[in-house]
């Protein structure tokens, strides 16, 4: 048991050795010249407008927040999942029993998803058109970035 | 004037050195790197390990003091090996795809360095690596030189679990799928990170969109690796194997209507969770520049590559084990293995097995790698919002529908198991009519336009 | 695995454990804390896997070092606090009560360790905190609890978008 996880740290640190291997071996060979132009960040050629660190399109949290809680899910169900075989073969009773726990299990989800839905939070696009029309009439900051995104 | 007809290029001979050294490479590499693991893998374990010391060394390791440290060492060499597996993998790989990429577009490819342009990836690897690795001022400067350490830890350790034969792995844990599926976490992060801490626009917008992608497409790749786990009833990899058998009818992925279906619908979600076409829309090139990418060069960037390469062969594997029998070799039972490998050190007809078994698994895996790479240059780019509607609305609900199914077909299937070995001969027999069905269909199409099917000239 | 070796693996754990915890008290740029952040979990993992909680362990990295950071991540992108706003606005006497309660916090959790002694350490079965153990435990003792998390889920899910969506 030792040497299955033993093997985790193992390859953890022969893979940070092996990219800093490279790099350090680069160092020696590479060529190193510095340059103000070189260390500028790429916008197609232009100086670059302002930082890159501005707010972002809420959508992806939106999206995150959908995504951790399916997660958990899928990481409750896991160790459910792997006895519901042993639970099967013991008898149509308990097969019976570990069908409805799973199926409630996953339905009280599924509504949750369905919600969602409704609520149109799956869409991607209709929430800009949505902001855009909105009663203020003023196209945010937010929005601008929406549409970039 | 009149315009004369261009000469065609007089084919440049490849030298000879050249030749005898690709050619050499070409053969060598893959089978010396596949001879390794066959050997080192199961030779390194602590029981073969231990017997090895004891029978061939007459000592007894278990009143060493550094017995632990043996264990190390066998597991660093153990996790070298399969680092540069994964390295000179996903270097071969790149050729390979660019080949393939001239052949399906009418061109030629990669054709100087060596023979078919062989060596073409060691040139680049050299390249890369004496270029000069440029850090942009604004950039955040550790997170920037961080993210590729966190992209390249997730993805070398999925090969602690993953399987190359019936003793090839290096670690047969109890939460072998579970594993994969979370050390995912760490490539997302790698991504995010890389993406902000570059401080520019276009790598913002990549791994945004890329961690959105693979973070979404999770969900039903998780949903569908669960089918596998009902019907074989435990999370280990090579378990999953050993439930499964050597012949089509006795994969999962005929054994189970919806496990024929999630198949689809995982292989769909690890090309999105890969960030291949028509997944690529993170490092589009023609609207985000190279994504999440752009600002790395020389050989981090390089190490972003292998990693994109070398996702081609673990997500192949993983679909290999979990749904197309893994390296169960036809007509071998699983008892035979351990009949042959007896209770000292194992002798030759056992690793003639096991060479056997990992190459079914290998030959398995670079079918679907081929077909990942047919994909990339057949098939366009989707939208963002259709990437992102494909995966909530259509594979996420119908996953689910599946895996309820898969609930009720294991009860069913418990009660008449001749259900099983019904449906795995039906559904392998449609599967074969619908493939035959398929190429006739192809080669009508390149018939009609006057083209002819044409394999000379790689 | 000998005991030596657990030991040894068990510092290999804790040093970068205290060391990536303080790193995400400790540094200014919330990006950088959120790694540090990452880095715990892993390390916590880790000494999870030592005492035998497999399941625990992934769950961890998957559900904190996966989802939860994700959503961190998109959160402080969301926000893109600049330094100049988080430089200013640190109260002094928030960070004394802050160091008070740790300290205080591990009083108690030192208390508790040496009223516990070595001896009453349980021996643990070879399956104890595998996955299948714990599936096994979720379809038979805590069957209802297992329930009300899917609910506990809905309900999640609902809150969090309604909620979101007021904000943004």
């Amino acid at each position: 048991m030792g040497f299955q996880f033993g093997a985790v740290l193992a390859f953890t640190v022969v893979a940070i050795a092996f990219a800093a291997g490279g790099l350090t071996i680069g160092r020696l060979v590479r060529p190193n010249i510095p340059g103000a132009d070189k260390a500028a960040i790429y916008e197609c050629g232009e100086r670059p407008i302002g930082s890159a660190w501005f707010n972002f399109n809420p959508r992806f949290y939106l999206i995150a927040l959908v995504f951790v809680v399916f997660e958990v899910d899928i990481a409750l169900t896991f160790p459910v999942v792997a006895v519901y075989r042993a639970w099967v073969s013991h008898g149509a009773a308990t097969a019976w029993v570990a069908f409805s726990e799973l199926l409630l299990f996953t339905l009280i989800l599924v509504v949750g998803l369905v919600w969602v839905w409704r609520h149109g939070d799956l869409e991607w696009v209709k929430k800009v058109e949505t902001d855009e029309s909105a009663p203020n009439g003023q196209p945010s900051s937010l929005a601008a970035s929406k549409r970039a995104a | 004037m009149s315009a004369l007809p261009t000469p065609a290029p007089a084919r440049t001979k490849t030298p000879r050195l050249a030749a005898i050294v690709s050619v050499t490479a070409a053969i060598a590499l893959p089978l010396g790197l596949f001879c390794v693991i066959l050997f080192a893998t199961p030779l390194l374990q602590p029981a073969l390990l231990d017997g090895f010391i004891r029978e061939r060394l007459h000592r007894d390791p278990a009143t060493w003091y550094w017995r632990d440290g043996v264990y190390t060492v066998a597991l660093l060499v153990l996790a070298f090996v399969f680092a540069n597996f994964a390295a000179i993998f996903s270097g071969i790989l790149s050729w390979w795809e660019r080949r393939v990429a001239g052949r399906i577009q009418s061109r030629i490819g990669p054709n100087r360095a060596g023979v078919g342009g062989f060596l073409v990836w060691i040139a680049d690897a050299v390249k890369l690596i004496l270029k000069e690795d440029l850090v942009p001022a604004e950039a955040d400067q550790m997170l920037f030189r961080a993210a590729p350490y966190f992209v390249m830890v997730g993805f070398i350790l999925t090969f602690v679990v993953l399987p190359f034969g019936e003793s090839i792995a290096v670690s047969d844990m109890n939460v072998g799928l579970f594993f994969i599926t979370s050390i995912t976490a760490l490539v997302v992060v790698g991504i995010l990170l890389s993406g902000w801490s570059s401080n520019s626009k276009w790598a913002l917008f990549g791994g945004m969109r890329s961690a959105a992608q693979v973070v979404s497409y999770e969900i039903p790749a998780g949903l569908a690796i669960m089918v596998p786990v009902l019907m074989a009833g435990t999370l280990s990899m090579q378990g999953i194997i050993r439930a499964q058998g050597g012949l089509p009818w006795q994969w999962f992925i005929f054994r189970n209507p919806a496990a024929f279906a999630l198949f689809f619908i995982f292989f769909t979600s690890q090309l999105a969770e890969a960030n291949r076409t028509p997944f690529d829309l993170p490092e589009a090139e023609s609207e985000l520049v190279a994504g999440y990418l752009s600002e790395y060069s020389g050989f981090r960037f390089a190490l972003f590559f292998l990693v994109e390469w070398g996702n081609l062969w673990t997500m192949s594997a993983i679909a290999v084990t979990i749904f197309l029998g893994g390296w169960q070799i036809p007509f071998v039972p699983n008892e035979l293995y351990a009949q042959l490998k007896g209770t000292g050190f194992p002798p030759l007809a056992w690793w003639g097995l096991e060479a056997a078994s990992m190459l079914v698994f290998a030959a398995k895996t670079m079918v679907l790698v081929n077909v990942v790479v047919w994909l990339r240059w057949t098939l366009p780019r989707i939208r963002v919002d259709q990437m992102m509607s494909l995966c909530w609305k259509y594979l996420v609900p119908v996953s689910f529908a599946c895996f309820l199914f898969t609930l009720l077909w294991q009860i069913a299937v418990a009660a008449v198991p001749a259900l099983e070995t019904a449906m795995g001969v039906g559904l392998t027999a449609v599967s074969v009519v619908l493939a035959v069905l398929f190429a006739r269909q192809t080669h009508r199409n390149i018939t009609a336009i006057g083209d002819r099917v044409d394999l000379s000239n790689w | 695995m000998g005991d030596r070796a657990e030991m040894a693996v068990f510092w290999i754990f804790t040093v970068p454990l205290i060391a990536a915890s303080l790193g995400v008290v400790v540094t200014k740029n919330p990006i950088t804390a959120a790694m540090s952040l990452v880095g715990a979990f892993f390390c916590l993992a880790g000494i999870y896997v030592l005492l035998t909680a497999h399941l625990v362990a992934f769950l961890q990295i998957l559900v904190y070092a996966g989802a939860i950071m994700v959503l961190f991540l998109f959160v402080i992108m969301l926000l893109a606090l600049q330094e100049e706003i988080l430089g200013v606005s640190r109260i002094k006497v928030m960070q004394g009560f802050g160091a008070l309660g740790c300290v205080g916090v591990f009083a108690v959790i030192y208390r508790a360790i040496l009223a516990t002694g070595p001896r009453m350490m349980p021996q643990v079965g070879e399956d104890y905190g595998t996955v299948k153990a714990v599936g096994r435990i979720l379809f038979t003792q805590y069957l209802l609890p297992f329930e009300a998390t899917s609910l506990l889920l809905l309900v999640a899910i609902v809150g969090a978008v309604v909620v979101a969506k007021q904000r943004i």
